[in-house]
This record gives structure tokens, C-alpha cells and sequence, in this order.
């Protein structure tokens, strides 16, 4: 985490944890000897007790267990089910898709996920739902689970995102002319990236427990990160008025987006069970379950063309995306136009065309995961950039720095950049604090004097990246989201939000902001639970917009509050709203999202402002290669992030650290692979994350150009670490290995096929065929 | 058949198959919560637990195969030495009520969801009571069978660190007017 | 909450045998392997399981017979604490520190690890490498099985069902070299891609290699032994003509195949590579 000292080797005893290295817009950098006043995370002693609370710690007396039953095929006609007559089928509920009293969809853009796929209906992938079982115990369960078997005509599949012909979703961005700038161009470049799934691997599972209300709604209590998305799935499958329904967030043990969505399907099915049992009913997934059905990053292959001067100059770019989205919408149309909008990079390039269509194939439908799309367009932009400057022999950060937005660029949406554009400076904070260009010039030394001795080979990498802060164009304001304060009648300070706290520091910010605002010590503001009954529709968790949006919003809430009381009470909030509160009564202030001035959008010619404002951020890492193996040690990653302003620094700082690992996971080795359209890596045991020894030592530098129209100035940060690391990587290893690997993970397969000539693993991210499938 | 435990210094006993795991026994036979399940293979770590001082994944241990010995879990983890019960009970903890270790997580921010944090406290307790010298490369060996997800794992191996610096500063107990 | 099947947990060896003689048990050990598949339903749930963490004759790690035995239940943290292992067989040692992480190695056992007889056992190739005998016990008493012979198939033993794997004896061989190596994805908790060990006992000129073994896991339906690699190395020294001699051996020897974990291709390519390293480092040139 520091920007002074070389990152160190010697292991020898720790000093006490640092304080995060935060460069604010003007002045010094704010270093190690600063102290902070930030608090303490809000439910932190919960955390450290094993007192909090997550989804399966709950008790329900009587509640009984729910399972899932799904397809093994990855396309077919279901066709009916046969229930074993020797098993006492009353001992369990089934439900099936004629049992569902709403609308058999899982509430989403687009109307086209079933619940549960209904007899003479299509199955579309492997793992989709097809029955819900329910039982008083484990035993009776399971035993039912396998007394059930679906009937099903198997229908051809596709798996080839290249190949399928239903398109989710298509975009086409243009700037200027790229046919001619390509013809003008000194050098054109070439180059098709693959990337495959990724699994938020949240160490909690989904989880869901529905118990039935008297007024014959349900209410759910679960795993998740958006209460209204899980309420309004609830309302349309379950025909439901919004009383009806109520979803209570529980401690949730990790989201990165993959309790985005996913929750609304396993919140509709334990709904379903307990409308029917009449009992509450625990629907709380294994690891196995939760890896094999739900919700992953989406795959993709990025094809550029890019056209270059001898100088350095980016003068055309000509880029092409199909990413595969599963077999339903879900979100894909999103996630594809975020990848599209930043596929070319945090550069200023005169002629752009990037055209892009998420296509259906017959494998789980994939959704939201930290990045949203920009991971994996800008791996694809900041690899081909550095070969790019590869083969101009330029340096990394040079090219970059001839290239990078600066204040007035012009976007592909025809966005102009008007302020808080810091992609130069994060890259020259990068390349300075790591001494980039030093330790280039040392790795291409040893790449040199290598000999057959060596054992390993180093090397170092630099990635730059940008991320658009909030909802992509008029999402935002199409949402109008609420949050709301009261000052209650024993005076108490609350937050209404539907925000959730999922490990990145909601419950301690909100309070922080609002203290901070009303001139209150932290511990005066209370945060209400996420639970629909109470609080109002603040929109989504996702996005980033956490911080910059519905923090804004709390910011100005309080206020509204403060000048209120005030205005009452003639003296200063502090003082007086006790009084205010015992003479008056209670106060609530609901601030609805006002749009930001100036940010237009028109969603049909998709150009204007795409984003409010943006985050940069750039990477250094630098890896160890086993020559005899290829396998790949990152020993250390520099991560320097523009997030606005810091808020908290811990919190912020342990948002680009986690982030930064995934990416490096992202990277190295995460993988899953496919055969008939079912995921193989279905267990922990193949599914691989880093593990602490894995773990490159992380340092973090935070650096804050506010945006102007929130008034605390932040812009977000939980995304903007998952977009550059993966390339910084990908470049290190080209830096110690001289190959460029143009697929991920860069696993050592991939990198020995490179280098030593064997025969590479198969493309990431596409399902292989079991060579005789037997009929049925 | 009934299996008698020492659980966080509390003589136990439950009458369950031999076959249940451990981590059943804690959560739903004993009400203990603390110690979580995130894969059922053994492989995130986030059961882990302490028998006989030792950890290990409670997901893989079946209660017959603990008949007699003394476990320790993350509620036994408080201001005094684990085991000894003293913990509070009811109500939300307070800071105070944190043992030395939890306290230099919350410092540092070493638990974001908070999912892996059980097992991780777990684990760093061993660690520290071993008495092995806390390098960056032994805290990490210690934690190496916990996977975190969120924290990217820096400021956990700080906090076991800062941990292990009390202690050999003199005392369990932080420093007071320790900077929050 | 995964099935619970009947378990018996017997105190003595004597007991044990009785149960394994009577019906069909399971023997549980560590649980390590077993209770993931359980929890996993990976295959039926064993009707009866044979749990002998209790049964104190199969602990404990000793020198006696020119062998260092170890009783089939010893763990691997008991294993790297061990001085006796440290001294007669280093790569055992290194063996048990690359499974699992922490939890694993206070659990799972050597034993556990011979019974699951998964074609990727960390610690099989070390005993095929080091001529060990697998000692299995019943009623009727007891006999030894060479590990070469001890894993015919696929996740299968030469065990009979009423025998139990009581403890394994490692000669104990004077100047014996061993060296392993294990590539899996990750630095804990990984099982592995391709698994080394070589030994040898260099002759009394200590020019020549004598007595050469070279066992690999996770490149063949079971643990093997390169019997053809080490026909090159036998009787030789290690330079660089040996090595590459040695490694086109391997290379043609062995069989591997495509999984989930990794690549036909690169494991064949590695394990001539890593076999080039230990070699390399072996003559230090």
C-alpha cells in the first residue's frame, strides 16, 4: 500500500496495519503518517462473533426443506415426469409449473425465464428448473429427489456463440470513419481475445427461506443484494400485491453481482413451496448446486483492428464483440452495451466503429458479475494495445500516454469528457510508483541472459482501464430511486434504504455520510434493515452506484433534515433535534434521484452521455513464470484508482484489493469448462480460486477527482478494480515469456501450448460434445 | 449414540447419528451458529473449527470421531481466552466484548461479509497460539486452507499480524486509545 | 445436511477386523475423502461404515526392520512433524505438506490416501518410488503388498473385502536420493495435474545411479512407475545426454489424458520437464 518505499521482500515481522495512500485532486500525497477518522464497520462485531446473521443461520420452527429438480438435457421438450410408485409421494409437495398462480417468468427486461419449465414446454439448458420438491426432513428429500425422473425428447443444442443465430441483443457505435483510418494508418494490428465464465464464488451460497403470511402473501428472507428486483418477482410470479410481498435481506456472505438477479428465481421457488406446504421452507443451495445453475460472467470473443501511426497514435479502431449470454435475456443486453461502450479503451481515437450482439446458446444464462462486461472488452483493448506498442517498440506507458482521454475527449457514444478525467495521471502514478520503465528495462536484461539453467522468468505488466460510474444511460433516472431519513419521535436518526451491506461497507458509509452532514457523532445514525415492509426502492446494488448515487441522494436528505430542523428550532441540528424531534414529532425526508445536469442520453441513436462520470484506473503487476511449467506466481499487483473521493479509506482501499484479486483469478486460474452444455468445474474442488498463498502482495494507491454533481464527490469503486487487473497480468507474462496469450485464463496449458508448441486446450468458454450421445 | 464434547469450555452432550457431521452438530443440534458452511468438501474453510487446539474443517469430521475431545468455535473466541465461557450472551457485541484477534480485524478491516471471517479467526487464533514466528509467508501458510473472496486477503494477514505484535508487545489485550 | 449412514467405531484392531469380516463396511479414516463423498453423493452412500479413528494399533510412526512404519491412520501434519520421516523419507514429507492446507493435514491420513487409490494421490507416487509394502491386516493375520502391486485399477486396491490397510513399511535404504514434485493449479488446496518422485542410490563410486524409481501420479488410470524411463536412468549418471534420453522415454512412455484439471499434452510435456529439472539439478550442470 505504499507509494514511498519499493515493495519489499523481507518477511520479517509487520508493522501495524498502514493507513491507505490516498492523493487527493490538488496537494501532497496524504501518505502513512496521516491518521484517519473513519469508523469502524457497522456490523463488524456481529461478523467477528459468528453472531451475525446469514440466510441459513435463521430458525423456523417447523419449517420444512426445498430442493430443485433439474434438466440434464441442454435442449429438449419436456414431455412429462414419472413418479416412482413405491415411494409415498405424500410425505412431499411437488410443485411444478401448472402450480403457479402468477405469471410462470422470472421478472426481468425481458419476459422469456420461466420459473419452471412447464410440461410440453422447452428446456433450454443443462441445470434448468423443471420441479420443486418439499419435505419435513434431509432424508425424505433426497430420497424423493431421486424417485423423480423428467421425460424429455432431446432437441439439437447449439454451444457456439459463433454459430447461433438468436440474438439477445446488438449494438453498433461509431466515431468518425474507421474504414479509412484503418487505410491511413502506418500499421495495422490484428488480434481475437477469448474469454471464458467466471463464478462470483461468494463463499455464502444463495440462499432463500420463504415463510407464508396470514394475508396470504409470502415474505422472503435471503441472500441478496436487490430486495425490490426479488419483491417485483415475487408480485408478477406469484400474483402478489406489494404488501404481499416482502423480502427481508438477511446477512448476505458476498453478491458480486451474482445476487443480483439469480435470488429472484430461488426466491419465486422457496415462495412457491411455502404458498403450498403452508410452512416456511428453506431453500438453501450446496456448493454444488449453486455452481452447476446459476448466474456467471459472460463469455466472450473480441475481435480488433487497429490502425496506429509510427508515433504511436491510435488513429482507427475496428472492434467486434459477440458475447454469449446463456439461454435466456436476463440481463445480457446491459452487460453487453457497458462491454460495448468501453471495448475501445480509456482512449481518444478518432475513428472507432465497435459492434457487438449477445447470441443465445443452450448453457446456463449467464449475468451480472463485478465489471459488468468491461472486464472483458478491456482485456481484450489493453492486450491488443500492448502489442500494439509491442510491435511499434514502444513502451507501454508511452503509447498510453500519447493515447489516453484527457479533459474535452470525445467518447464512441459522442460523450465529451468535461471533468474528473485522471486516466494520465493514474498511469503516470502507476508507472512511477512501481518504477515501471526500471523494471522493464531489468526483465528485458534477464529475458536476454537467459539460459536453459534458469528456473523462472519475471516480468511486468501495465494495464489502463476506465469504468462508467452508475447506470448506463437513462437507466438512472428511468429507476427513480428513494432513499429516505427520519428523525423519529425518540429521536432517534434512521436510514431507509433498500441498499445492501454485502462485505463493501453500505451499513458503515450511509451513516458516515449522513453523520458527517448533520454534525452527529457516526454511532447517532442508525441504518434501518433491508426489508421492503420499510424501507423505500433505492434501487439496485449494483453498478457502483452505491457511493456516487444513493449516497448523493442520503447526503442531500440530511440536508433537507438539518435545514428543516433548523428552520424550526433556530439553533444548530446538534443541538437541537432532540428537541425538535419531542416538540414536533418525527420528521421524514424522501429524496427522490434527480437526474444530473447536463447528462442526456437517447437510448434509440445510443449516443450522449453514457455515464455521469467515469472512474480510471491503472495496474502493474508483476508475475514469476516457472519455465519448466509454465505456471504463473503474480507477486504483486499496484493498483492505482481515481474513485472520486474516499469515503472510507480502509473500506475503499479492501474494495480495490478484493477486486484486483478477482481479476488476478480472472487471469490465472479460474476456469470452467463445458462438455453438453453443463459446466464441469461444479465443485470447489475444480473450481479454483486464489488462496492466500496465491495471493500477490497488494498495494493500493487512491486517487480523488470528485464528481461535481454529488455532493460528497465520489464515483464509485467496487468495478474498476476488475477491469484492469486481468491485462496487467496477461502483459507481465508476455514481458517474462515473450507470448502474447490471447485467451483466458492464461493458464499454464495455454502459456507451455505458446511456447513450447504442443497442443493448446480447447477455447475458452465453449461447450465441447460428448462424442456418442446416447439415445433416448 | 451419544457423543460427549467439550464445546467452548461447556461439557456437552448430544445424541445424534455417529455419522452427522460436526458442523450439524454445532449449528443445529447446539444453536451455534457461528461456523459456517460454504462448500461441504473441505475445501473453503469457512467450518473450520479447533479440536483439541488443532483446526480443521468441520465439514469433514463426523461427530463419532470427536467423542471426548474439547472444540473450540468462533463463539468461544472473546475478551479471555477461548473456551472459558466468557463471553456475554444476548444483544449485539460490543467492541469490547472483542478478544484481541477480532479486535485487529475490525482495525483493519480484515472481514468484509463477514462469511469466511469465522474460519479465519479460527485459524489466525491457531496461528498465533502456536507461536510461530508471524511472517507474511507463515500467516498465509496458516490461512492457506481459507478462501476469502472479498478482501483479496491483505489487510486479513495484517490483522493477524497486528494480532501477534500485541501479544508480543506484553498483554492479550490492545493497547487503549488504539487509532480506529 | 448430507445422509447419515450407521457407523460402528470400534477400539481395538481385533474389533475391527470382526466388523470388516461380518458385512460390507466402508472404512473411514480421516473422512477426508470419504465424507466428500458422501456430502457430495459422489457414488451410493455406503450402507455401513468402519470408522477406525479409534483404533490405537493403527497410529503411530516407528523404525523397526530396517523399515520406517507407519500406521495407516497417521496424519499428515504427523507426518511432517515427524523426525524419523524427516530423516528416512523427505519426500513423503514434502508430499503431505502440498495436500490440502492446514484442516486437510490434521485429518486426512496416509492410509486414506493408499484406500481412496485416486490416480492422483500425492503421496502414492512416493511410495511406489521408495519399493514401500502395504501391510493389510484381518482376522487371518497379516500379509505385505508391494505398492507396485497394490493399485491394479482405477481407484481400485489389492485389498480382499474382510482385509483392512493396517500400516506401510518404507525400507529403509542407505544413501537412498529421493526428490518429488507436485504442479497443481494452486499453492494449497489443489490436487495435482502431474505428481514426481524419483529415487535412486547412487553406487559405491557414488557415480552411478542404482535402484532407480521413478513413480508419476495423475497421468494414468492409476499411480505408475515409468518402468521404461527408468531402464535409461538405471546403471547411469545424470548428464545432460541421460536427460534427454531419459525424458524422450517418459514422454513416449506415458499416456495421460484430457480432464477438467488439465491437458493430455501438457502433462506428458511437464513431466519430461520436471524429470529435466530433478536430472539438471541432480548433476548440477
Amino acid at each position: 500500500m505504499t507509494v514511498d518505499s519499493r515493495p519489499s521482500h523481507s518477511t520479517r515481522g509487520q508493522t501495524v496495519a498502514p493507513t491507505p495512500v490516498i492523493v487527493p485532486p490538488t496537494g501532497p500525497v496524504r501518505g502513512r503518517a496521516s491518521r484517519t477518522d473513519a469508523p469502524l464497520r457497522r456490523e463488524g462485531p456481529a461478523k467477528l462473533t459468528g453472531t451475525a446473521l446469514y440466510t441459513d443461520d435463521l430458525v423456523f420452527p417447523g419449517a420444512w426443506y426445498g430442493a430443485t429438480i433439474r434438466s440434464t438435457d441442454a435442449h429438449a421438450r419436456l414431455l412429462g415426469f414419472d413418479l416412482d410408485p413405491a415411494f409415498d409421494w405424500s410425505r412431499v409437495v411437488v410443485v411444478t409449473a401448472a402450480d403457479i398462480p402468477g405469471d410462470n417468468l422470472v421478472a426481468s427486461i425481458v419476459d422469456d425465464q420461466p420459473i419452471l419449465v412447464p410440461v410440453g414446454g422447452e428446456i433450454r439448458h443443462q441445470t434448468e428448473p423443471l420441479v420443486l420438491l418439499a419435505a419435513a426432513d434431509r432424508d425424505t428429500l433426497r430420497e424423493a429427489h431421486q424417485r423423480i425422473h423428467p421425460r424429455t425428447a432431446p432437441l439439437p443444442a447449439v454451444f457456439d456463440p459463433l454459430a447461433s443465430t438468436v440474438v439477445f441483443a446488438h449494438y453498433d457505435l461509431s466515431k468518425g470513419d474507421s474504414a479509412n483510418g484503418l487505410a491511413s494508418a502506418d500499421l495495422v494490428v490484428v488480434g481475437t481475445y477469448r474469454v471464458g465464465h467466471q463464478e462470483q464464488l461468494y463463499i455464502e451460497n444463495n440462499a432463500m427461506i420463504a415463510v407464508p403470511r396470514p394475508d396470504g402473501g409470502v415474505t422472503v428472507h435471503g441472500s441478496l443484494q436487490c430486495p425490490y428486483y426479488v419483491h417485483k418477482a415475487l408480485k408478477r410470479g406469484l400474483h402478489l400485491t406489494a404488501e404481499q410481498a416482502q423480502v427481508v435481506q438477511a446477512e448476505t456472505g458476498g453478491g458480486f453481482g451474482g445476487k443480483e438477479e439469480y435470488p429472484s428465481m430461488i426466491g419465486l421457488h422457496a415462495a412457491l413451496l411455502a404458498l403450498r406446504t403452508r410452512r416456511p421452507v428453506r431453500m438453501i443451495y450446496d456448493r454444488h448446486e449453486d455452481l452447476a445453475a446459476t448466474t456467471k460472467r459472460h463469455p466472450a470473443i473480441v475481435s480488433h483492428r487497429t490502425g496506429v501511426m509510427r508515433d504511436g497514435r491510435i488513429v482507427a479502431q475496428d472492434i467486434e464483440i459477440v458475447m454469449d449470454g446463456g439461454a435466456y435475456t436476463t440481463l445480457t443486453p446491459v452487460v453487453l452495451s457497458r462491454a460495448t461502450i468501453h471495448a475501445g479503451g480509456p482512449y481518444d481515437v478518432p475513428n472507432v466503429r465497435i459492434r457487438s450482439r449477445a447470441v443465445l446458446t443452450n448453457t446456463p444464462p449467464n449475468g451480472a458479475f463485478r465489471g459488468f462486461g468491461a472486464p472483458q472488452t478491456e482485456f481484450a483493448a489493453e492486450t491488443q494495445l500492448n502489442r500494439v506498442a509491442d510491435a511499434l517498440g514502444m513502451s507501454p506507458v508511452e503509447i498510453r500516454r500519447r493515447n489516453v482521454y484527457q479533459l474535452g475527449g470525445i467518447t464512441p457514444t459522442m460523450q465529451v469528457l468535461r471533468a474528473g478525467v485522471t486516466g494520465s495521471e493514474v498511469l503516470e502514478r502507476a508507472a512511477e510508483a512501481s518504477e515501471f520503465e526500471r523494471l522493464r528495462v531489468r526483465t528485458a536484461e534477464a529475458r536476454a541472459a537467459r539460459t536453459g539453467r534458469d528456473r523462472t522468468a519475471r516480468g511486468v505488466g501495465l494495464a489502463l482501464a476506465w469504468h462508467g460510474a452508475g447506470f448506463t444511460g437513462s437507466g438512472e433516472a428511468r429507476m427513480g430511486s428513494i432513499v429516505s431519513l427520519e428523525l423519529t419521535t425518540d429521536g432517534r436518526i434512521q436510514i431507509l434504504t433498500a441498499s445492501t451491506e454485502m462485505g463493501q461497507g453500505t451499513k458503515t458509509i450511509f451513516p458516515q455520510l449522513v453523520a458527517a452532514e448533520l454534525g452527529l457523532p457516526y454511532e447517532a445514525v442508525e441504518i434501518a434493515p433491508q426489508d421492503t415492509a420499510f424501507v423505500p426502492d433505492s434501487g439496485p446494488t449494483v453498478a457502483s452506484r452505491t457511493a456516487m448515487v444513493v449516497g448523493g441522494m442520503l447526503v442531500m436528505a440530511a440536508r433537507r433534515l438539518r435545514s428543516e430542523v433548523e428552520a424550526r428550532t433556530g439553533r444548530a441540528f446538534p443541538d437541537s433535534y432532540r428537541d425538535d424531534a419531542t416538540g414536533h414529532g418525527p420528521t421524514r425526508i424522501d429524496q427522490e434521484f434527480e437526474p444530473y445536469p447536463g447528462v442526456g442520453f437517447d437510448d434509440a441513436t445510443y449516443t450522449g452521455d453514457a455515464y455521469p462520470a467515469f472512474g480510471w484506473a491503472a495496474a502493474v503487476a508483476e508475475v514469476e513464470v516457472d519455465l519448466d511449467t509454465c505456471e504463473v506466481t503474480v507477486r504483486s499487483v499496484l493498483a492505482v484508482d481515481d474513485v472520486g473521493r474516499v469515503i472510507h479509506p480502509i473500506l475503499c482501499e479492501g474494495q480495490v484489493e478484493g477486486g484486483t484479486l478477482q481479476a488476478v483469478g480472472y487471469a490465472t486460474i479460474e476456469e470452467i469448462k463445458l462438455r453438453d452444455g453443463r459446466y464441469l468445474n461444479d465443485r470447489l474442488q475444480t473450481y479454483l480460486i486464489p488462496t492466500a498463498l496465491d495471493a500477490p502482495r497488494l498495494e493500493t494507491i487512491l486517487v480523488e477527482a470528485p464528481f461535481a454533481d454529488v455532493p460528497h464527490g465520489a464515483k464509485g469503486v467496487g468495478e474498476l478494480p476488475m477491469d484492469v487487473g486481468a491485462p496487467a497480468v496477461i502483459a507481465a507474462i508476455h514481458d517474462a515469456t515473450g507470448v502474447w496469450i490471447h485467451d483466458l485464463p492464461a493458464s499454464p496449458e495455454r502459456i507451455l501450448a505458446a511456447l513450447a508448441g504442443i497442443a493448446p486446450p480447447e477455447p475458452p468458454g465453449i461447450s465441447t460434445v460428448s462424442p456418442a450421445v446416447p439415445p433416448r | 449414540m451419544t457423543y460427549r464434547l467439550v464445546v467452548n469450555g461447556a461439557p456437552t452432550e448430544v445424541t445424534v447419528p455417529g455419522m452427522r457431521r460436526l458442523l450439524d452438530v454445532l449449528r443445529e443440534d447446539l444453536g451455534l451458529t457461528g461456523t459456517k458452511e460454504g462448500c461441504g468438501e473441505g475445501e473453503c474453510g469457512a467450518c473450520t473449527v479447533l479440536i483439541d487446539g488443532e483446526v480443521a474443517v468441520s465439514c469433514l469430521v463426523p461427530v463419532c470421531q470427536v467423542d471426548g475431545r474439547v472444540i473450540t468455535t468462533v463463539e468461544g473466541l472473546g475478551a479471555g481466552p477461548p473456551g472459558d465461557g466468557s463471553r456475554t450472551v444476548g444483544g449485539a457485541p460490543t467492541v469490547d466484548e472483542l478478544g484481541p484477534l477480532q479486535r485487529a480485524f475490525l482495525q483493519t478491516g480484515g472481514a468484509q461479509c463477514g462469511i469466511c471471517t469465522p474460519g479465519m479467526l479460527i485459524a489466525g487464533h491457531a496461528f498465533l497460539a502456536s507461536a510461530a514466528e508471524p511472517t507474511d509467508a507463515a500467516i498465509r501458510e496458516s490461512i492457506a486452507g481459507n478462501l476469502c473472496r472479498c478482501t483479496g486477503y491483505t489487510k486479513i494477514v495484517e490483522a493477524i499480524a497486528l494480532a501477534a505484535r500485541w501479544r508480543d508487545e506484553g498483554g492479550s489485550v490492545a493497547p487503549a486509545g488504539e487509532p480506529g | 445436511m448430507p445422509a447419515e449412514p450407521p457407523v460402528v467405531s470400534p477400539s481395538s484392531l481385533a474389533e475391527a477386523y470382526a466388523v470388516a469380516a461380518r458385512t460390507d463396511h466402508r472404512p473411514l479414516a480421516g473422512g477426508t475423502d470419504l465424507l466428500v463423498q458422501i456430502s457430495g453423493e459422489i457414488g451410493p452412500t455406503p450402507e455401513h461404515v468402519l470408522d477406525l479413528w479409534q483404533v490405537p494399533e493403527l497410529r503411530g510412526i516407528a523404525v523397526r526392520d530396517d523399515a520406517l512404519e507407519l500406521g495407516a491412520l497417521t496424519t499428515y501434519t504427523e507426518i511432517r512433524r515427524s523426525a524419523a520421516c524427516a530423516e528416512h523419507t523427505p519426500a513423503l514429507v514434502e508430499a503431505a505438506a502440498t495436500i490440502g492446507a492446514a484442516q486437510i493435514q490434521n485429518r486426512g491420513t496416509i492410509g486414506g490416501n493408499v484406500m481412496n487409490a485416486s490416480p492422483a494421490g500425492d503421496t502414492l507416487p512416493v511410495l511406489l518410488a521408495l519399493d514401500a509394502e502395504l501391510v493389510a491386516g484381518s482376522a487371518a493375520g497379516e500379509r505385505r503388498i508391494p505398492a507396485a502391486a497394490f493399485w491394479p485399477a482405477y481407484r481400485t486396491t489389492a485389498l480382499r473385502p474382510d482385509e483392512l490397510l493396517v500400516r506401510i513399511r518404507i525400507p529403509l535404504v542407505a544413501d537412498r536420493q529421493q526428490r518429488f514434485r507436485k504442479v497443481g493449479t494452486r499453492r494449497a488446496q489443489a490436487i495435482s495435474k502431474v505428481v514426481i518422485c524419483l529415487a535412486w542410490r547412487p553406487d559405491a563410486a557414488a557415480d552411478r545411479w542404482r535402484d532407480v524409481r521413478l513413480a508419476l501420479g495423475s497421468v494414468a488410470a492409476t499411480p505408475i512407475r515409468a518402468i521404461l524411463t527408468e531402464a535409461v536412468l538405471e546403471g547411469g549418471r545424470p548428464t545432460p545426454e541421460t536427460a534427454e534420453r531419459a525424458v524422450a522415454a517418459l514422454t513416449a512412455e506415458l499416456e495421460p489424458i484430457d480432464d477438467v484439471r488439465s491437458t493430455a499434452a501438457y502433462r506428458r510435456e511437464v513431466a519430461g520437464r520436471v524429470l529435466h529439472r530433478l536430472l539438471r539439478d541432480a548433476g548440477g550442470w
